[in-house]
């Protein structure tokens, strides 16, 4: 697998301010990789550094095999971009602002273009003063997944669209997939990541904190367990690997590091289960892990 | 939306609590809106009270005698052109001199004044979404009208103290005074108040203020015609700057006529309550005015994007353009009578304007102004950049296959193109005005759009220091920008009155253009200024190349 962006050890600052701080992304070829921070982490800040928007400040970026700042012009026929707050000028139509957009990465692809339209419910010939923000995001949508570009680089493109527009960019999303397409998708919606994403790149403060296939990062966390027993449990207070224990009578919930799961479900069994439910780590227990602890 | 539709069924209770309820909240408006134009309207009173300060002190010393006012009304009175600009002088007095230059534009001026204070408070306010934020307060329905209605007519009102306190302290008579800052302040509330319909009508604050200035220039037009083409006097009945006129201040203040005045504003006000109450907030009457679907199919390069966004305020400037050399080449055969009655007006056109005879000079004058203007003309397109950078719309532009050179060079063919253009359509439009008048059409073509063509390299200079700083200091831009012209447009216009020295005056770009018509033409310093204007874009373009987006 070729990776279609490298970015290693990225640093930029804005006066005082460190944005990024050593921020490393790869993103392989054909893959849906999500971009995961809370606000302010860095996410946009290296999303324009990628575009050749700003200069990196140290470190090495990569995009498409080229310099994003020395050759932003030619890699950008390559690319399509969704802005984070997509803003449009006033007196011009939707309709018209994804025509200009297609038509300055070489044409509009008519079929394609109408398909969106259609499946976002868009109006084109409503001035871009008039949409609200999730009718803007649906602008810039339409116009980067009517381009055909081998790469797409989405800023936290739902953040204005309603849950069924969501489903809609969801499909969208598997076709780009499908096609073979690489996608670099920005988000703090974790559910949205792990319902699209191969796999994520984590950060927090400008830093890479994780990154890995999401499968690989759960094998990282723990799994929540809940039981009702016959018998208080015997044994668990104490068992390294066990967090959060709460026990109340019969009642027992814990966080528990997949590699003492056998052991704890030995000693539950023990009490005698009457019910259990153990959930796998959501991506929002991954966030709080890796958001909470010291950098 | 449905802020609106949960206030639409709350259960209304008599029509006077509702009234009441229409107007909780505007006290707090009120102060917001002070607050936020802590600057705008400061600076507007102070540009009144400093014009209308000037223009009675310097006709204090201009017109001395009698004999003097009387020999200028004399050659003013019959010019159609003249009353057209300014209307008839009522009275003798230097007072009623002062009240025939200043009034029409001053009351206009209120006027604009007035419109842009209540839309700014009102439609643009509800367009950005801010109003959303305060109507989800316990803030009433009509709250936003009532409160810009309130900040326009106030700061209006102000301007009947502050005029009158600078004449009388000029010393003109107390009651002229008075009544010249009557007229010139209720005007301002009438169109304040057509401004206050004109934002219930339309979705965009931008259509509802053009509206507004359209009702304005309606105004305007009713009264030149009826003050300048005989039986059709009437017609200035018809136009609240004809009833400022009418209050002849000066010479027999009719305060009847004040009453026109306040019936107008409160019945527009009341209209727009009423309007107010019975819509949607975000909602017009008129429709919005749908796009296309599809781009034109000539909107494919960031050129063709810079002209579809910036063509719209290029046409206006040309209408302005065309207008005033319109208004001023005709009105110049009659400035000669007018000037000879002064000696001290006569130089202050000569020092603006060269040499080579008043009419001359007096076109040269005007075209040095014009160049001034485009000059504006150029820095705010030039800014333009600055706008769309710093909204972020450059953003998908540049990262589509666009190079930033090519991104900023369209929009400065705009600005480079735009302003010769309007120059030389100024320069023509000052020709025809002129030579219908006298005859010469065939004559005074060439000379003054050759004289307009002159003034585009100190334009491009002006351009060029604007496209430096956005490229160098792009957070300062605006405010430097600005100030550069600001600084050139005082040192060019006002510098040779106040006899600045020479090292001074050559500071501004201005100062070396040839004075045309009448002046021989030298391509040296024009050529030097176009150098300067390159070096300066290349140093911005150079500077905009390495630094990051803002």
């Amino acid at each position: 697998m070729t990776a279609v962006i490298e970015v290693a050890g990225l640093t930029k600052s804005f006066g005082r301010t460190r944005a990024l701080d050593g921020l490393d992304l790869t993103v392989a070829a054909g893959e849906v990789h999500g971009f995961l921070g809370p606000n302010g982490s860095g996410k946009t800040t290296t999303i324009r550094v990628l575009l050749g928007l700003i200069r990196a400040g140290g470190g090495s970026a990569r995009l498409l095999g080229g310099d994003p700042w020395a050759e932003a012009t030619t890699l950008h026929r390559r690319l399509a971009y969704v802005p984070g707050d997509v803003t449009l000028w006033p007196n011009l139509s939707g309709g018209e602002v994804i025509d200009l957009l297609a038509r300055l990465r070489g044409g509009v692809d008519e079929k394609r273009k109408l398909a969106l339209l259609e499946k976002f419910e868009l109006d084109p010939a409503t001035k871009s003063r008039s949409y609200s923000k999730g009718n803007r995001q649906k602008v810039a949508l339409v116009a980067a997944l009517s381009s055909g570009a081998e790469l797409l680089i989405l800023d936290e493109p739902t953040s204005g669209l309603d849950p069924l527009m969501e489903a809609a960019f969801r499909e969208c999303v598997d076709e780009e997939r499908q096609a073979g397409r690489t996608v670099l998708l920005s988000s703090h919606i974790l559910s949205e990541v792990e319902a699209l994403c191969d796999r994520v790149t984590i950060i927090r403060a400008g830093r890479t904190v994780d990154s890995g296939a999401l499968a690989d990062l759960r094998h990282l966390s723990r799994t929540s367990v809940r039981a009702e027993l016959d018998q208080p449990p015997d044994g668990l207070d104490g068992l390294p690997g066990v967090h959060d224990l709460e026990i109340a009578g019969n009642r027992v919930s814990c966080q528990v590091d997949d590699r003492v799961l056998p052991e704890v479900l030995r000693r539950l069994a023990a009490a005698g289960v009457r019910s259990l439910v153990s959930q796998p780590p959501t991506l929002e227990e991954l966030f709080l892990r890796h958001y909470t602890g010291p950098s | 939306m449905t802020a609106v539709a949960a206030r639409a069924r709350r259960p209304g209770g008599g029509s006077a609590s509702r009234g009441r309820a229409g107007l909780a909240g505007t006290a707090a408006l009120i102060s917001l809106g002070l607050r936020r134009d802590r600057i705008f309207l400061p600076v507007w009173l102070y540009i009144f009270a400093g014009s209308i300060g000037s223009t009675g002190y310097s006709f204090r010393h201009l017109y001395t005698s009698l004999a003097e006012r009387l020999s200028l009304i004399a050659s003013v009175q019959h010019d159609p052109s003249v009353l057209a600009l300014s209307g008839p002088v009522s009275g003798t007095s230097a007072g009623s001199l002062v009240a025939w230059k200043v009034l029409v534009t001053a009351s206009a001026a209120a006027g604009l004044m007035g419109i842009l204070t209540v839309v700014r408070h009102t439609r643009d306010d509800e367009e950005q979404g801010r109003l959303e934020l305060v109507g989800a307060a316990a803030v009433g329905r009509q709250a936003s009208l009532a409160a810009g209605l309130t900040v326009a007519f106030g700061s209006s009102l102000a301007l009947i103290p502050l005029l009158a306190a600078v004449q009388v302290v000029l010393g003109y008579p107390f009651a002229g005074a008075l009544a010249l800052g009557a007229a010139v302040a209720l005007s301002g509330c009438v169109f304040a108040a057509v401004a206050a319909v004109c934002a219930q009508l339309t979705v965009s604050a931008r259509t509802a203020r053009g509206l507004a200035v359209a009702v304005l220039g309606v105004a305007f037009l009713l009264r030149a015609v009826g003050d300048s083409a005989s039986g059709a006097s009437w017609l200035r009945w018809a136009s609240p700057l004809g009833w400022a006129e009418q209050m002849q201040v000066y010479a027999s203040p009719r305060w009847s006529v004040g009453v026109l005045f306040v019936v107008a504003a409160a019945a527009l006000a009341g209209c727009a309550a009423q309007l107010a109450a019975h819509r949607d907030l975000g909602a017009g009457l008129l429709p919005a005015r749908a796009g296309r679907p599809q781009a034109a199919g000539w909107l494919r390069s960031p050129l063709a994007l810079a002209w579809r966004l910036q063509h719209g305020a290029l046409l206006g400037w040309a209408a302005g353009f065309a207008l005033a050399g319109a208004v001023f080449g005709s009105a110049a055969r009659g400035i000669g009578p007018m000037l000879n009655t002064s000696a001290q007006a006569r130089q202050m056109f000569i020092r603006l304007g060269g040499h080579s005879g008043l009419l001359d000079a007096y076109l040269a004058a005007v075209i040095a102004v014009m160049g001034v203007a485009a000059a504006g003309y150029a820095v705010a397109a030039v800014l333009w950049l600055h706008g769309e950078e710093s909204e972020r719309r450059a953003e998908p532009v540049l990262a589509a296959p666009v190079g930033r050179v090519r991104w900023a060079g369209s929009h400065l063919l705009v600005a480079a193109v735009g302003s010769a253009a309007l120059l030389v359509l100024g320069g023509l439009a000052m020709a025809l005005g002129d030579g219908l008048t006298s005859g010469g059409v065939g004559t005074q073509v060439p000379r003054l759009a050759g004289a307009g063509l002159a003034q585009v390299p100190a334009a491009w200079v002006m351009a060029g220091v604007a496209v430096a700083l956005w490229g160098l200091v792009p957070r300062a831009a605006v405010a430097t920008a600005w100030s550069a012209l600001g600084l050139a447009a005082l040192i060019t216009v006002l510098g040779p009155a106040v006899r600045l020295a020479q090292a001074v005056l050559d500071v501004s770009p201005f100062t070396h253009i040839p004075k045309l018509p009448g002046a021989p033409v030298t391509a040296t310093p024009l050529a030097w200024l176009i150098a300067v204007a390159v070096v300066l874009a290349v140093a911005g373009l150079a500077g905009f190349r390495r630094r990051d987006l803002l």
